[in-house]
């Protein structure tokens, strides 16, 4: 066993961890943080998303070690006080999930995408989430819902896109 | 899917990761940004003995001006290599072709040099180091060498590597003239490798094409030059028709496998076709 401290969604843990456990793992088993989910096992489906350091990673191909000394930010930790991040809006007003298991992931990536590029183009976004698989395969509005989230997050307004349903 | 138990070291410096690797028993994988081993380890088609990871040795990452090249640290992460400004005025083959590799969240972990090291046939990165004419510097106990792209690659997952020496940095030399450089990847969806791709550098002369350099991936068990290409590309007037003739002998010399994705006579014809139009792009026609 390894001992590690970490801090995540701001509040800080030590725990001893087996080397081999993977991040994902040790958030979901020791940490409780469940918001977080496996998808596929294979480093494919993005479902597991998190941020490491402020940078979107996939939690089930980094050890959880390798966060010793690291910030880590789940699903469970980017509202605050109650109130959605602009992200975590959008993907519900824009109706941006169908069954919801891929949207922790989409959501953590997406915010990723938008820290790097503010406006993204349709095809940035797609290219964006690229790494996150739906397979309700609801692109269509998760793409709509990070141009929206996109606008607010950089203050400005959202895109003359109207809230259409799940049919668009 | 959980990896097999393994001893885990995570050294600060090359010094360390040399004695790491050193001590750590029969069976020592040298871990970079995981992006690959993890996977395998969790199917347990690898389960080492030990670990080493490379995270923490910050003298392996980043890019540096070395007078007549670049020199890019192994450790540097696919995020950092499409962002950085010495490889967009150098060789920015380097940062488009990154572009391409897996996804956003695997380019924030996975490095340049631990791409290189794995030495997968459709990996994107080692076409384009060969292309390039890149050199690999390698780290020993007994000191360093250094390792022409040429001869790194040597087969199937298999590079020049020694057990106990570490890829410590790639050296990009500059290239002088005005070359246009293009990498064409063809694959069918969404983070999947590469089928077949090509590197492509052209050096251009008032309308001409004075050379060109053409690496190509997945077109046997290492990267490969196209040099029926290159030959046919020296000194010829730049046109839409010089460059298909030329393209027709990209496949000479290779050994495509064939696979889920596609047999081998499919890989010799895209080899052929990708090559033309990365060429054309290359050549700015």
């Amino acid at each position: 066993m390894t001992q590690i401290s970490v801090r995540v969604d701001g509040a800080s843990y030590s725990d001893d961890v087996e080397p081999r456990t993977l991040l994902v793992h040790y958030l979901r088993e020791q940490l409780g943080k469940v918001g977080t989910v496996v998808g596929c096992d294979t480093s494919n489906c993005g479902a597991c998303t998190v941020h490491l350091d402020g940078e979107a990673v996939k939690s089930c191909t980094v050890f959880a070690v390798q966060a010793d000394g690291s910030e880590v930010t789940t699903i469970e930790g980017i509202s605050s006080n109650g109130t959605l991040h602009p992200m975590q809006k959008a993907f519900h007003e824009m109706h941006g999930l169908q069954c919801g298991f891929c949207t922790p992931g989409m959501i953590m990536a997406s915010i990723d995408l938008v820290n790097d590029n503010p406006n993204p183009s349709d095809d940035e976004v797609r290219e964006g989430i690229e790494g996150n698989l739906c397979r309700c395969t609801g692109y269509q509005n998760i793409v709509r819902a990070v141009q929206q989230a996109a606008a607010e997050m950089s203050g400005g307004t959202a895109p003359a896109t109207e809230a259409l349903g799940a049919q668009s | 899917m959980i990896p097999a138990a393994f001893a885990y070291a995570r050294p600060t410096t090359i010094d360390e990761a040399l004695q790491a690797v050193a001590s750590g028993g029969e069976d020592v994988k040298i871990m970079a940004g995981g992006q690959s081993l993890i996977p395998v380890m969790r199917l347990r088609l690898a389960a080492p003995e030990t670990v080493v990871d490379l995270t923490k040795v910050a003298e392996l990452r980043g890019v540096r001006d070395d007078g007549d090249a670049i020199v890019i640290g192994a450790m540097t992460t696919h995020s950092d290599v499409i962002s950085d400004p010495l490889i967009a005025q150098h060789a920015p083959l380097i940062a488009e072709a990154t572009e391409t590799v897996a996804d956003r969240q695997v380019r924030h972990r996975g490095t340049f040099g631990g791409a290189l090291a794995h030495a997968d046939p459709a990996g994107d990165l080692p076409a384009v180091a060969l292309a390039l004419d890149a050199e690999f510097v390698i780290a020993g106990l007994g000191g360093r060498r250094t390792v022409p792209a040429a001869e790194f690659f040597v087969d199937y997952l298999t590079t020049a590597l020694a057990e106990g020496e570490l890829l410590v940095e790639i050296r990009i030399p500059k290239l002088p003239g005005t070359w246009g450089m293009h990498y064409e990847k063809f694959n069918r969806v969404a983070q999947a490798w590469s089928i077949v791709a090509v590197a492509a550098l052209v050096r251009t002369e008032g309308g001409r094409i004075a050379e060109a350099r053409i690496g190509l991936t997945n077109m046997g068990p290492t990267p490969l030059r196209a040099s029926g290409v290159e030959a046919a590309l020296v000194d010829v007037e730049a046109t839409a028709e010089s460059v298909a003739a030329a393209a027709e002998h990209a496949a000479e010399g290779t050994s495509p496998s064939s696979d889920l994705n596609g047999q081998a006579d499919y890989r010799e014809h895209l080899a052929k076709v990708l090559t033309r139009r990365a060429v054309t792009v290359a050549a700015g026609l």
